[in-house]
């Protein structure tokens, strides 16, 4: 009868980071508690850090740009921006240990971040390395042939198309492919975030680009990985560094798919929101914003206080699978 | 029964053949292990799992809730290994621990342990992520503090099994006096009743059994233990008591035979009550309280008839007060077992076995009893008498299973 009579025996329970002061404890992976267990894999995708504050592939080293990106002065003081994307199936880790069999542009998710000033030319190679037609569809004024929507339009694997259109208008817009069916090929990971500067540009500012996604891990049309900028709780275990007082400025876009709205709130702070960023007044000083899919606005705020506070969606579903992280506000 | 040949006088023709004997039994053994060993090798394996995606499959066996914990005893009963990567509680990931590690390779064992405030009644969710994005969701109903072996609740659950199977199963034998004064006729009746009774119980533990077989891990092969189960018990009881009734013939001794028919029942219904005390502790370790409280009222008057059927068969002759003893404790005592593996340690693969064993005991005491009445009744088996006695002890068992059915 005892033999299969296991009776759970009396455990020894850790209740010592109860006692750690409360910074020790932000920094405790022991802890019980909300977020995922371990750390990223390197490789698994763009440093997410990185990503932020990268533009016009300035996250890569001299030489190594001059192959993805190159800038031609055209006078009037416009500029012909020139990039090379390539479509690639890559895997890549959208929490420790789990791994998503994306379709990328250039091997990350997000795709990388193109800025232009507005009225420059823009100029994208894009060439289909993966194994189905893909096509780059841009948010913003461009001729019908370079909608890359219509079937007509989608590029064949291992064929080339070129984009080219002029950056317009001002605002934080967003591309994607539009390949059907649609809801698969942008939520495997084929999109990214477009910012057209205005002529005379905005206040000099910590800038930082942020994408709200999903992953749906099993094919049940929900996501089970939230995350800004594709890692779930990537910015709690490596908080966002900003300085006190100085202008912090957000590009903010969802492509969230499956579910109907996404929303950002930031602790403690209040920010004026641009939406689309396309007009030079705030449409709303909140610190929270909700955006459907495509949507996306520029936040503007400083920091009152120094120390650690959250953002996260204020869907908090959202906010506990992933999407929630920390900026670390120094003196 | 036919008599085996036995190949010993010089009259019977020698087996024979132009290979050695060792080689005519290990030659096709030995060309089985080289067919597996050539098929891993240079079978069609490859091609057929060339670009399929691993199967992740995880099983939950045991759940452990302690205050503002959960432990999980998991096995990966799918055919590749899976690595849980991440897990969700209640739609949220939670940190937790994974022992002995997070890839658990194929029929391997882990335990995962996840500090958790979780609400005492309420609802649990706990949803594991695998490395490639399978999730695997877990179930708690209603949470409440898994109950701990200890003297208190040990006695408490026993104190819980004699009350549901020890003493109705005693007021049930104190029918005896009355079915050893009715007229022979009247007896045929209660015989008939009893086989009613038994093949409600027997097909009862049955259905249950494959209903928890489907409960448990894909590897146990629920379903094949109760078939196992059932027909090993049906035919074991058959031999034995085949051996029981020679020797007991010889001596002429009928009491002996119809003591051996009453213990035969009594063992069954044992079986049966281990099960019923498993439903409850279980009931009472899942937290379903109030569905512990009704399972106790209801096998409590249910197992009252139990009594009847297991002294109906010797109630023409004489028997000891110490077999009557003996009886209520083989049928009733299993109860308090079935309580303590239910609330401790409820693993549904036991419940499958227990059930099944318990209705392969009472059927084939059905089997028994039905066979001794067409030998010996002066009436026909399918007399009004019978019929009437039969559909009685069936309709018995289904109004007092409403009791016990929540």
């Amino acid at each position: 009868m005892f033999l299969f009579c296991q009776g759970a025996l009396p455990l020894a329970q850790d209740h010592s980071t109860h006692q750690l002061p409360p910074d020790a404890r932000r920094h405790s992976h022991e802890s019980a508690g909300l977020g995922t267990v371990g750390q990223p894999a390197p490789g698994g995708n763009i440093d997410l850090t990185t990503y932020l504050t990268a533009w016009n592939f300035s996250n890569l080293p001299q030489g190594e740009r001059e192959k993805f990106y190159r800038e031609t002065s055209l006078g009037n003081g416009k500029v012909l921006r020139e990039y090379r994307f390539y479509m690639v199936n890559k895997e890549i880790e959208i929490a420790p240990g789990v791994v998503f069999p994306a379709w990328t542009y250039n091997g990350q998710v997000p795709g990388p971040t193109i800025r232009a000033t507005m009225g420059d030319r823009i100029r994208i190679r894009f060439l289909n390395q993966g194994d189905r037609p893909h096509t780059i569809h841009f948010h913003g004024f461009h001729p019908e042939e370079m909608d890359g929507s219509d079937p007509s339009q989608f590029v064949l694997p291992g064929e080339e198309f070129v984009y080219e259109f002029d950056a317009d208008p001002v605002g934080v817009h967003l591309y994607h492919c539009h390949s059907l069916p649609l809801t698969q090929h942008i939520h495997k990971g084929l999109y990214g975030v477009y910012i057209v500067d205005p002529k005379v540009p905005r206040p000099p500012a910590r800038e930082l680009i942020m994408m709200m996604n999903g992953f749906d891990t099993n094919f049940d049309e929900e996501n089970e990985i939230y995350a800004v900028n594709t890692f779930a709780f990537y910015y709690v275990h490596h908080p966002i560094q900003v300085r006190k007082d100085e202008l912090v400025r957000i590009y903010l876009v969802n492509i969230l798919e499956f579910d109907m709205i996404n929303s950002f709130h930031v602790h403690a702070h209040f920010f004026n929101e641009y939406r689309t960023g396309t007009l030079s007044v705030p449409n709303n000083y909140t610190d929270t914003v909700a955006l459907a899919q495509a949507e996306r606005s520029i936040l503007e705020m400083r920091f009152r206080y120094p120390g650690h506070f959250m953002f996260h969606a204020h869907k908090t579903e959202f906010a506990e699978k992933g999407w929630h992280g920390m900026f670390e506000v120094k003196d | 029964m036919a008599k085996m040949s036995e190949p010993t006088g010089s009259g019977v023709p020698q087996p024979r053949g132009r290979w050695p004997l060792a080689i005519t039994i290990l030659g096709p053994l030995a060309l089985t292990a080289l067919l597996v060993v050539l098929f891993i090798a240079v079978g069609p394996l490859g091609v057929l799992r060339d670009g399929i995606p691993p199967v992740e499959e995880l099983a939950v066996t045991r759940i452990t809730l302690l205050p503002d914990e959960f432990l999980l005893d998991i096995v990966n009963d799918g055919p590749d290994p899976v690595t849980i990567a991440q897990v969700l509680v209640n739609d949220a990931y939670w940190q937790f621990k994974i022992d002995p590690g997070k890839t658990i390779p194929r029929l391997g064992k882990a335990q995962v342990r996840i500090r958790y405030p979780w609400e005492p009644g309420s609802a649990q969710h706990v949803t594991f992520l695998t490395s490639t994005g399978v999730t695997v969701p877990v179930e708690i109903p209603v949470a409440t503090p898994t109950p701990r072996p200890t003297p208190r609740f040990l006695g408490m659950f026993a104190m819980l099994g004699v009350y549901v199977g020890v003493i109705p199963v005693f007021l049930g034998i104190l029918w005896l006096p009355f079915l050893k004064r009715i007229t022979p006729g009247t007896y045929q009746f209660f015989l008939a009743l009893t086989v009613g009774l038994l093949v409600f119980l027997g097909f009862d533990a049955l259905v249950e059994s494959l209903e928890a077989a489907e409960k448990t891990p894909g590897i146990y092969r629920g379903v094949g233990l109760a078939i196992v189960g059932l027909l090993g018990t049906f035919l074991i009881l058959s031999a034995i008591g085949q051996r029981a009734k020679s020797s007991a013939a010889g001596r002429g001794d009928e009491d002996s035979q119809r003591l051996m028919l009453a213990y035969s029942i009594a063992f069954g219904i044992g079986v049966h009550n281990l099960g019923e005390g498993l439903a409850i502790g279980g009931a009472y370790a899942a937290g379903e309280m109030t569905l512990g409280a009704l399972l106790v009222l209801g096998f409590m008057i249910h197992n009252v008839t139990e009594g009847v059927a297991i002294v109906a068969p010797v109630a023409r002759g004489e028997v000891a007060l110490r077999h009557l003893a003996g009886l209520g404790l083989l049928a009733g005592a299993p109860t308090i077992l079935g309580t303590w593996t239910g609330a401790f340690s409820f693993s549904a693969i036991w419940a499958v076995l227990f059930l099944a064993v318990g209705a392969g005991a009472v059927l084939q005491v059905v089997f028994t009893i039905t066979r001794s009445m067409i030998r010996s009744s002066a009436t026909p088996l399918f007399s009004t008498g019978n019929v009437a006695g039969f559909l009685c002890g069936l309709g018995v068992m289904y109004a007092t299973g409403f009791l016990a059915a929540a």
